[in-house]
Order: C-alpha cells, then sequence, then structure tokens
C-alpha cells in the first residue's frame, strides 16, 4: 500500500505508435443539413424558449438545446457529428473524422488478458492513450490533467492477487521485475453495470455489442458512476483536456476517442472505433508479448471463445454479479 | 389577488429591510461571505474542478460530504414538529414555521453544494422530467434530486400559506395547511432515506455497502437537526418575543438524549462488525480512525467528532446539565461538530479511501473548496436570516396589513396573533 499523488508517472515510453487511420466513408452529406436543423429545432422547443434568453448566438443555442444522443433520429445524428466536426475543425486546424458506426447484429465483444505473459511494460497503456485522445501531461500548464485508462498493477507473486497491496506506480529500469507479476486492469465491460444503473441523467448505457459508453454531450459530470464502479475504470476531465494538434487521432467515434470537453467523465470503450470496423483494439494490437485476446463471444471461431473454452478463466470481484466480459487467465 | 401579494410583498421586504444595527451588520457579513464565495466558484467555473482536492480515486469530497450533512438537517427540522403537536409547547404554528424555514434554508445549501460538484452545471436541466431524462426510479441520484426538490416546494407552500393567512389577519386553512404539515413529516424522514440509499446502494463500497447506514442517517439527524433549533429558539424568545416554555426545551433536549444514544449505538454496532471480522473492508474504518501506513487518514477528525458526541449525551442524559442552558449550549454545539464531521467528511472520505483498487490518496479539501462552501452556508444562513426577520412578527401578529392605513406596519407591536384581524 502506498500513498500517492494523483498524477501517474508512465514507466515506459511506447515503442510503436498506434495505427492512425483515415477513414474513407462518411455517413454524412452536407444536403441532408438543412433539413436536419428545422427537425431538430422542432425537438427542443420545450428548452429552446428558456435558452433563448441566456444564449448568446445560434451555435451556443443548438448546443444547449441538443438531444440525448441515443434520442436522436438518423438526419438528428448526422446533423450532430456535422457540428462536431466542424468545432474540432475550428479548434484544432485539422479535419477530424467523427462516425457513429453501430453495434453488428450478431456481435458481443469479449477480451481476454493473460496474466502468465504480461510483463507490465505498459505499452498499452500509451498505445490507449494515443489511440483515444486522452487528455496528456502537461506540467508546464496552468493544469496537469493527464488521462489514461488501462491502470496496470504490479503485484507480489508470493501474495498472489491482492488489490490492497498493489502498486500502480511501480517504475524499475527493467520489467518484469523479480517476483512480481502485473495486472491491468481497464473498463471490465460488464453485463450488469452499475455505474449504467446509477447515472442520473442515462448519459451512459450498454450498447447491443455489449461495449458501455457515455454521451459526452449529455454528461453533467456529477461523477456517480465514477463512485459506483468497483474496478476504477472511470475519468474525469477535472481540466480542459491538453491534447497537442500534432498527437490527434482524427479516426474518431462519437461514443468514443473522439475529442472530449471538460467536466465529463470518459471511460474505455475497446476502441469502438476500430472494433466496430473490424479491428483490434490498440491495446491488443500493440501487446509485444501477445498476453491480450480480443473477439465476438458470439462467434464460436473466434479467438476469445478459443481462450474461454481451452483456458480457466477468472472475473474480477466476481461476488458483485457485474458480469464483466474482461476475462483473466494464466495461460501458461 | 395580485394586489394582496404585491401588499404582502411589499410588507415583508420593507421589513426585511429595517432592522437593528447588529442585523445590518450580520446581513452585511453574511452578503461579503456570499460574495467571497461566488468568486471563488467564478474562477472554478471558468479552470474546473480541478482546483479541488478531488481527483480520479477520490472523486466526492467536502461538497458532497456539506451535501449528506445537510440533508440531515433540513429532515430533523420538520420532524420535531411531532413532539411539538405531542406535547403542546404551545405557539405549534411558529414552532413548524421555525422548523419548515430551518429546512428550506438547509435545502438550498443542498442543492446549491451538488451544484457547484457538478462538472458541467450548465447541463442541470438534463436532471429533470421532460426538458431532461432522469434515470428514474433507477438512479438514487435521481431520485434525490426529485425529493429534495418537492420537500423544498412543500415546505414553501406551507409556510408561505401561513404567513400569508397571518399577514392579512386570517386562520389559516387547516383542512389546506394540515394535510401539508402531515404530509412533510414522512418527506422528510423520505429525504434522508433516499441519500442514504445512494451511498449504500453501492456494492463496491464496501464502508457505505452497509443497512444500517439508513438508520444512522435518522439517528444522526435528530441529533444535529434538533441541536440547532434548540440553540434557535433560545435565540428568538430572547430577541423577537416568542413564547417557548422551558420545558418545551428541556423535552427537547430529552428527546435528543435518546436519539444521541441510539446513534452511538449503531456506531459500536458498525464498528463491532469491521473489527471482529476483521475483513479487508476494515480498511476503510481503520482509515478513518487511525490511518492506514504513511496517510494519516481522518483521525484528528474522526476522534474528535466521537468525543463530542459522547460528551454530549452525557450532557444531555444527567437532568442537571440538560436543564442548565449553559451546559445544554455546550452540549449542542458539540453534538453539532460530532454530527457534521460524522456525516460529512467521515463518511464520504473513508468511503472512497482506499480506492476500488486499493490505491490510497489522501485527500483533503483546498483552500478553493472551503471558500466556496463558506459562500453556500453564508446563503443559506442569508436566507434563514430574512426568512426569519419576516416570518415571526407575521406569525405573532406584529407585522400585518392596515386596510386604509399607512400600509403595512411594523412598529404598533401587538402580541395577539389575532387581534389586530382588519378585513381587507
Amino acid at each position: 500500500m502506498l500513498t500517492s499523488k494523483p498524477e501517474t508517472e508512465p514507466c515506459c515510453e511506447p515503442s510503436g505508435g498506434c495505427s492512425h487511420a483515415k477513414s474513407t466513408e462518411t455517413l454524412v452529406s452536407p444536403e441532408t443539413l438543412s433539413l436536419n436543423r428545422r427537425n431538430f429545432m422542432k425537438h427542443s422547443a420545450i428548452v429552446a424558449g428558456a435558452a433563448a434568453a441566456a444564449a448568446c448566438s445560434s451555435e451556443d443555442l443548438e448546443k444547449f438545446t441538443q438531444r440525448r444522443l441515443r434520442e436522436l433520429s438518423q438526419p438528428e445524428l448526422k446533423a450532430l457529428l456535422i457540428r462536431l466536426e466542424a468545432d474540432y475543425k475550428k479548434k484544432f486546424g485539422k479535419d477530424v473524422d467523427v462516425r457513429a458506426t453501430p453495434a453488428a447484429e450478431g456481435v458481443k465483444f469479449g477480451y481476454a488478458l493473460d496474466l502468465s505473459r504480461c510483463i507490465g511494460c505498459r505499452r498499452c497503456v500509451h498505445a490507449c492513450v494515443g489511440e483515444n485522445n486522452q487528455s496528456r501531461p502537461n506540467p508546464e500548464g496552468k493544469h496537469n490533467n493527464p488521462i489514461q485508462w488501462i491502470k496496470v498493477l504490479e503485484m507480489e507473486k508470493e501474495k498472489g492477487i491482492d488489490l490492497s497491496d498493489a502498486n500502480p506506480y511501480y517504475n524499475p529500469e527493467e520489467v518484469p521485475r523479480e517476483g512480481h507479476f502485473y495486472m491491468p486492469v481497464q473498463c471490465q465491460q460488464c453485463e450488469n453495470p452499475p455505474c449504467v444503473k446509477v447515472c442520473p441523467v442515462q448519459a451512459t448505457w450498454k450498447e447491443p455489442d455489449g461495449i458501455v459508453v457515455i454521451d459526452y454531450e449529455w454528461c453533467i459530470g456529477c461523477r456517480y458512476c465514477m463512485v459506483a464502479c468497483p474496478y476504477g475504470a472511470r475519468r474525469f476531465n477535472w481540466a480542459e483536456p491538453h491534447l497537442p494538434v500534432d498527437q490527434l487521432n482524427t479516426n474518431t467515434h462519437v461514443l468514443g476517442n473522439r475529442p472530449r470537453p471538460r467536466g465529463v467523465v470518459e471511460k474505455c470503450t475497446f476502441c469502438i472505433q476500430r472494433t466496430r470496423a473490424g479491428r483490434y483494439p490498440a491495446c491488443v494490437e500493440i501487446c509485444p508479448v501477445g498476453a491480450r485476446k480480443f473477439g465476438n463471444m458470439l462467434d464460436p471461431k473466434s479467438e476469445i471463445r478459443a481462450v474461454l473454452e481451452s483456458k480457466r478463466v477468472f472475473i474480477l470481484k466476481e461476488d458483485l454479479n457485474t458480469q464483466p466480459k474482461f476475462f483473466y487467465f494464466f495461460g501458461i | 389577488m395580485f394586489q394582496h401579494l404585491s401588499q404582502f410583498i411589499t410588507g415583508a421586504a420593507g421589513h426585511a429591510l429595517r432592522g437593528s444595527r447588529t442585523y445590518y451588520a450580520w446581513v452585511g457579513f453574511l452578503c461579503c461571505l456570499i460574495a467571497f464565495g461566488a468568486w471563488g466558484y467564478v474562477h472554478q467555473y471558468q479552470e474546473g474542478l480541478i482546483l479541488t482536492g478531488m481527483r480520479d480515486q477520490v472523486m466526492w469530497g467536502f461538497y458532497i460530504g456539506n451535501f449528506t450533512f445537510m440533508v440531515g438537517v433540513a429532515a430533523a427540522a420538520v420532524v420535531l414538529v411531532i413532539p411539538a403537536y405531542i406535547y403542546h409547547w404551545g405557539p405549534i404554528y411558529e414552532i413548524a414555521i421555525i422548523g419548515e424555514l430551518l429546512a428550506i434554508s438547509a435545502i438550498i445549501m443542498c442543492l446549491s453544494f451538488v451544484a457547484v460538484d457538478v462538472g458541467r452545471p450548465d447541463r442541470a436541466l438534463h436532471l429533470f422530467p421532460i426538458v431532461g431524462s432522469p434515470n428514474f426510479p433507477r438512479s438514487l441520484l435521481s431520485w434525490d434530486v426529485m425529493v429534495l426538490n418537492l420537500y423544498l416546494i412543500l415546505n414553501v407552500t406551507i409556510v408561505s400559506h401561513l404567513l400569508y393567512s397571518a399577514f392579512f389577519g386570517r386562520k389559516p386553512n387547516n383542512n389546506f395547511v394540515v394535510p401539508l404539515v402531515l404530509l412533510s413529516i414522512p418527506a422528510a424522514v423520505s429525504i434522508h432515506t433516499v441519500t442514504a440509499f445512494l451511498y449504500s446502494g453501492l456494492g463496491g463500497r464496501p464502508f457505505w455497502n452497509a443497512s444500517i447506514l439508513a438508520p444512522r442517517f435518522l439517528a444522526s439527524a435528530f441529533c444535529s437537526g434538533p441541536a440547532i433549533i434548540l440553540i434557535l429558539l433560545q435565540i428568538l424568545r430572547k430577541t423577537a418575543g416568542l413564547q417557548i416554555k422551558n420545558e418545551a426545551i428541556w423535552k427537547i433536549a430529552e428527546l435528543m438524549a435518546y436519539a444521541i444514544a441510539l446513534n452511538l449505538f449503531f456506531l459500536v454496532a458498525e464498528i463491532f462488525k469491521e473489527f471482529y471480522s476483521d475483513t479487508h473492508h476494515l480498511i476503510h474504518t481503520q482509515y478513518l480512525y487511525f490511518g492506514v501506513g504513511e496517510a494519516r487518514g481522518l483521525g484528528m477528525y474522526a476522534w474528535t467528532s466521537v468525543v463530542a458526541t459522547v460528551i454530549a449525551l452525557v450532557l444531555f442524559i444527567v437532568p442537571a446539565t440538560r436543564k442548565n442552558f449553559f451546559t445544554l449550549n455546550v452540549g449542542c454545539v458539540l453534538l453539532y461538530i460530532g454530527v457534521y464531521i460524522e456525516k460529512g467528511i467521515g463518511l464520504v472520505i473513508p468511503g472512497l479511501t482506499p480506492d476500488t483498487l486499493g490505491e490510497i490518496y489522501a485527500y483533503a479539501p483546498t483552500a478553493h473548496e472551503v471558500q466556496v462552501a463558506a459562500g453556500i452556508f453564508g446563503l443559506g444562513f442569508l436566507a434563514f436570516t430574512v426568512m426569519i426577520k419576516i416570518a415571526i412578527p407575521v406569525a405573532l401578529g406584529q407585522l400585518v396589513y392596515k386596510a386604509g392605513g399607512p400600509g403595512p406596519d411594523a412598529g404598533a407591536a401587538t402580541n395577539d396573533a389575532h387581534g389586530a384581524h382588519v378585513g381587507a
């Protein structure tokens, strides 16, 4: 057990950068925009009246009256994506592709992590930060609020898995350290997620493919979900996120790695922008020892099913009945 | 109707603006406090919650602790109406009004503490039906926002009706107000129960995940709420001419002794369970009372709370000290301190420390958080001061509407509540 400052200290620099694939398809065509606006304004007429006095511009009004993402019709969603892309263009001076690829039929994503293989190099942590546009360290800036979705815990082999004795700030010359093993923890994508249950505004929910997502335009930042999460998987933007333009991943999903505003909660989405396009999550791709397995649990030929069938897996805090789709196992 | 309303408002406002030097000094001080807190909040609104000591490991702190404590005050203030009815403490409406005004002020503080704690206050409307999408009935926070607002509306309605009637020299409409007063009693219990459930429903937080949490919340509320009321009653009978018998005050103190004893008993039950079973979950209680490893924890505060509550219990149980106003008031202050720590930081911080992955982040509120909280306390005290300044003379019939006269008159004090009736 150790006392620590809130800032996380990176151990190893990532050796390979993550791929910033540029998408070729766009869901939205500009022609639909005027129609969408009309439709959209009709829907939000109730709040519009109250907002009119406070709002300074039509842009502010539009943001204020933005409905919940789940309630939007297709054209409304497209209008939102266009607005977000325009916002990012203005902010970063770069074309950011914001997609809203829905969950595919017959897909339930699952994840497995081989604790025997993990060496604690934290490449997954940094690949994740790069892929998912998390807030970067900014020690010279006004506020330093780095965000990492994956936390790697160092544990002693003699004690086994014991969270109360885990060290997330290990920083040796070389990993793995003698007598230690490593347990990365990220969002467990629960089938029975306590975070979703407690959200007072329904800003977070479980998608049909099992990914728990957050509507960043709807979250009020009360952090009750973080309090309810038994895995410490959720992160809050305590200050304006620091995201240098040259490190921006422009291939984004509206429920995933698009740049977030200040004051909202964020978390791992199994790299929704990648996995819904048939790719691996960044952490799976980068792992130098192949400790991370991922796939569709409903597909009998998938990698994840092979692990579930040939290995004996366990989940974290099974007594809480959260039913994670994130499994741990000892491969060797 | 509207004419009456405007007469009521001008009469009340006029009275609120007039007062002694002490009154002006007190109100001026509170206004400074509010400005100080508001300035801090503007800063937080621009920079974000990073100005607080909260981080991803301990994501709730001083603000939510104060919120939780204040819900207790709001609940207990109104429940005091029950013994007032049963034991015939005299001016029952006046006592009800004081309790409800205290509840209104406490709810204003509660809602303010929630408001300053959220990352996106601009999206607060998302919490409400029609314009937003409350996660009702699944989220306890959604419940809490709803019951607190309903409770606020309920109390405002009751008090307005009582005062409005008194101002125009009419008798209150008992068919209207008595059911509402009776309804406000279970409502008071429910706001505090819902707030306790907000914590105790979380399986991942063993320090809170205990069925005794809600009973403990109520027991501690019946300590802190009446502690404030007792002192208020003494002040008001000296300054505002409110007739409260000594026996009434002693009776409240006697009832409080039961609540303190019950609260300590619940605490012992929890402490026993934690230490005897000696599981990993014990670490939160250890952090609260002793600290863990290098982290000092909250020992100083936690022990202050326990010692203050025990001394208060003795002072309230022994008849001689209960009936001596000096020792009684010392007991009230000690009790207030004890519960403020227990239901504030002593509840929130150890529940979140160590975090769910075993890390200890030693949270302490920053000066910024204390500044914003001071502003909110200022707001609550100001609301209470101004409301009570208007309410007491109106309820006592000293501030009534005079038809054809020079307007509302606070100077011509008559202590007869119904003698000043002038048909309007």
